[in-house]
């Protein structure tokens, strides 16, 4: 279906306002008129528009002004600027402003066509490249899901006959499974997949950020917000959702996100216009969803309407068979990006990662190939090589856990608690960090 | 009076021939009755000395308030130079979806280009013209069909190489 371009026209003669009107009408165009800049301004804090044609002289707030307004509200709105008397001072002004074109009034009927159609033609193109950069994102890490045990058969097969449908979803599984691949997974197999696949990652947000980055916010709305910004579900629209630690959400945020579901429409944070997006979701978490409804953590109106098809992912330990194929994808990945000349691994190593049992998963399983490469002779990795070489030289009595929580503790201390940087030492993602430091009770020291 | 009716008012003087032959076009390609008659205005309220041409907004306003209330569509017919305040010419336009529209034969001629006269080639524009501004009455909108009568034409090559003839999708719009 091709999308309606829409024109809001600003200007302060009436006749200019009502010829431009019924031109572009019959051209099929959604069109709205303003006689000057601060209606216009009313109008977009409520409505957008692909194309704002504005004059530059008009009785109060001129169109230069105008146009660095539209500009902060909206950095990729399309403003075309008229004026009757053209000089090359205004001209230049406002291509410096952000102004698409600057025409002289009376155009050539020709010239107006063209200058639309063109127009349109950049919306057109930018909202595709978007989409096919979502698209380029999603499908990027399909490939990485890798197994041959029966169990992940049985995963490949549930994405498969899932895909085709609208059903919402939720993968469930140990950190570090790769819940989020499955989730693109379906997403890249759906007749969705042409549109963007927008990811959310819950955990890692205030109540008060997420409801802003789901829904989007108005201008003004809260300190910081000097943009209209579009929310999540209104840029996964005809795509897919993928809200990563579901459980995580607070209660008000789990009414908000029923109400979602089942309207399909909500309103931006401080905004009054209600949107429609028509998307479709899919939800993740490594908690028992189920055990948080019993104990009344969770909605189960939410759950019920979430938990349509419920995909889990095993942990690595309970498909040791995938380890080898696993370890030799991995090396041939690092070997490509690192530019390293193809390794092997030596079958030792691979016999002690077989006995580990990687309470990281496979997350923990690249992080460690990824390691061994950059430590390695670069021929053949070693148990040497392997972080789990050190454990068994010193073994040591305390559990896996307390090692993992003095590690994090260590590391969240020598970069000052600074969740990015510790995240990235770690090599964890922030969210798995956050997961951590709330699972361990850590606090900065005082 | 009548409601089912097109109704064509020449402001100005037009061929009686040049009226029939357009009157006969219209009506098949709309499948309603069409009737003619002289209208009566003082176009110097139109004129506009700077651009010395008429406001071609302005007298559609004229049509559509004082002229269109005894037809269904009123298409005001005329031999002036139109312009609108935000273009530097108009063959013709109208209301979309509204009751009535206007016309002009003035840029159709051929010796305004140069070029040696032709009533042939005149009528057919005219006749396309006048066809095109009331399919927007009737709430056609420009359509992307090549041979369409509703294409968009900003040049007389471009009316030239359109039908008189509305395609199947808009006839389809019209339910005729």
């Amino acid at each position: 279906m091709v999308k309606k371009v829409s024109i809001l026209i600003v200007d302060d003669e009436e006749s200019v306002r009502d010829s431009l009107y019924n031109w572009f009408i019959e051209d099929g165009y959604r069109v709205e008129c303003a006689e000057n800049a601060k209606t216009a301004l009313t109008i977009l804090q409520s409505d957008n528009f692909d194309i704002v044609l504005a004059d530059i002289k008009m009785p109060g707030m001129d169109g230069l002004e105008m146009l660095r307004r539209i500009k902060s509200l909206r950095k990729d709105s399309i403003v075309i600027v008229m004026t009757a008397f053209a000089t090359v001072d205004t001209a230049v002004q406002a291509l410096k402003d952000g102004a698409y074109d600057y025409v002289t009034k009376p155009f050539d009927p020709d010239d107006l066509s063209h200058l639309i159609r063109n127009a349109s033609r950049q919306i057109a193109l930018a909202e595709e490249n978007e989409i096919l950069k979502d698209r380029v994102v999603s499908l990027e890490n399909v490939d990485d899901i890798i197994g041959n045990s029966v169990s992940m058969q049985m995963v490949f097969h549930e994405i498969e006959s899932v895909a085709n449908s609208n059903a919402s979803v939720i993968i469930t599984g140990e950190s570090g499974t790769g819940k989020e691949l499955v989730a693109k997974a379906i997403h890249a197999n759906s007749p969705r997949r042409f549109f963007p696949m927008v990811s959310v990652h819950c955990g890692a947000l205030t109540e008060s950020l997420l409801e802003s980055e789901l829904f989007g916010h108005e201008k003004g709305a809260f300190t910081g917000a000097v943009y209209n910004r579009k929310g999540r579900f209104e840029m996964a629209d005809s795509g897919t959702i993928f809200l990563d630690e579901i459980a995580t959400i607070s209660p008000k945020m789990q009414v908000e996100l029923l109400r979602v579901l089942e309207t399909k429409s909500f309103v931006r944070v401080g905004g009054n216009k209600e949107i429609s997006s028509d998307f479709r979701v899919i939800c993740a978490t490594n908690r028992d969803l189920k055990g948080l409804v019993d104990k009344g953590l969770f909605r189960e109106d939410l759950f019920y309407r979430l938990n349509v098809v419920n995909i889990h992912v095993p942990p690595l330990r309970e498909r040791t068979e995938d380890i080898p194929l696993l370890v030799d994808y991995f090396i041939r990945k690092y070997c490509i990006s690192m530019n390293k000349a193809p390794m092997t691994i030596d079958p030792s190593a691979l016999k002690r990662m077989d006995d580990y049992n990687f309470p990281g998963n496979i997350r923990e399983l690249e992080n460690m190939i990824e390691r061994a490469i950059v430590v390695g002779n670069g021929k053949k990795i070693t148990v040497k090589d392997l972080p789990l070489w050190k454990e068994t030289v010193n073994p040591t009595f305390e559990s896996l856990d307390d090692l993992g929580k003095k590690h994090i503790y260590q590391i969240l201390n020598k970069y000052s608690w600074n969740i990015s940087a510790s995240a990235k030492a770690l090599k964890l993602d922030r969210v798995t960090l956050y997961n951590k430091i709330k699972k361990y009770g850590l606090k900065p020291p005082k | 009076m009548s409601l089912d009716n097109i109704t064509l008012i020449s402001f100005g003087y037009f061929e009686k021939e040049l009226l029939e032959m357009i009157v006969q076009d219209v009506g098949q390609e709309f499948m309603l009755p069409v009737k003619t008659r002289e209208g009566h205005l003082d176009l110097s309220e139109f004129h506009n000395a700077s651009r010395r041409q008429y406001d071609g907004f302005r007298l559609l306003k004229e049509i559509d308030t004082n002229f269109s209330s005894s037809s269904v569509k009123t298409i005001g017919l005329f031999d002036v130079d139109l312009f609108i305040p935000i273009l530097t010419y108009i063959f013709g336009q109208a209301y979309l979806n509204g009751k009535s529209g206007i016309a002009s034969i003035f840029r159709l001629r051929n010796e305004r280009y140069g070029l040696k006269r032709d009533d042939k080639i005149l009528v057919d524009r005219f006749r396309k013209e006048v066809i095109h501004e009331l399919g927007h009455s009737f709430g056609l909108i420009h359509c992307h069909d090549s041979g369409c009568v509703m294409q968009s034409s900003t040049y007389v090559e471009d009316i030239d190489m359109k039908s008189h003839h509305l395609c199947p999708k808009c006839r389809e719009q019209l339910k005729i």
